[in-house]
């Protein structure tokens, strides 16, 4: 799922590692709201930017979390955000570059109280 | 009901980038959760969210239901002229939200 997720931003492009920083807690208490940072070198030029930044993770009921999508005009190839996760897992953040190339890194978080998918309100 | 809130600073040099952080208040429900009946409770969630600098799009996100209640989103832009940005969210059910901030460039 978190494959074919990433398949279908990336299309047949090989997405190297590395460029992409993504920072969240390692540990986890509450995975109803869980801090996030994504960050991507680049110089952020007309002609060498940060395209679009998206965030997948491997166990909610959907792969995808987010889609960003940056331009020249960012100045920096930086986004935040408040997430989600139902259990402990993987995230995975993938960027596209102004040269079409993708980019990506994964970081495991450990969630000892889930977003609960199942609760009973 | 729903509101906002926008940091931009008031003030800027010109070519400065700065940070600008928003939150729109919303329950981002996902859809994925049950009443104590065993009904489903249906989504309700932000899909989108835009922002306009002088009209210009400089920053968009799609948004899914692993983004938290009350999504907020920070983003950088080069501060490049004095005027306006535009933030707008469109959801489940007809939402839609705007907000806006003005910005001084020296």
């Amino acid at each position: 799922m978190l494959a074919t997720a990433i398949r279908n931003v990336t299309g047949a492009s090989v997405v190297k590692i590395g460029k992409v920083r993504l920072d969240i807690p390692p540990l986890v208490e509450n995975g109803n709201t869980v801090p996030m940072t994504v960050s991507v070198t680049s110089p952020m030029t007309p002609d060498d930017y940060v395209k679009s930044i998206h965030v997948f993770n491997e166990k909610n009921p959907q792969p995808n979390i987010g889609n960003f999508y940056l331009g020249p005009r960012a100045g920096r190839g930086q986004i935040s955000t408040r997430i989600r996760l139902a259990d402990s897992q993987k995230i995975v953040a993938v960027a596209q570059l102004s040269d079409g190339s993708f980019w990506q890194t994964s970081v495991d978080v450990v969630v000892t109280l889930a977003a609960c998918t199942d609760e009973v309100i | 009901m729903a509101s906002a809130l926008i940091n931009v600073p008031a003030k800027a040099k010109r070519g400065e980038i700065i940070e600008i952080k928003t939150l729109m208040s919303h329950i981002m429900e996902t859809g994925y959760r049950r009443t104590a009946t065993g009904d489903l409770i249906p989504r309700n969630i932000i899909t989108s969210f835009t922002c306009r600098y002088n009209g210009a799009e400089i920053f968009r996100a799609d948004l899914f239901p692993a983004i938290a209640a009350n999504p907020f989103i920070t983003f950088f832009t080069v501060a490049t002229e004095s005027g306006k940005f535009d933030f707008d969210w469109i959801g489940d059910s007809g939402f839609t939200e705007s907000a806006s901030a003005f910005i001084t460039v020296e």
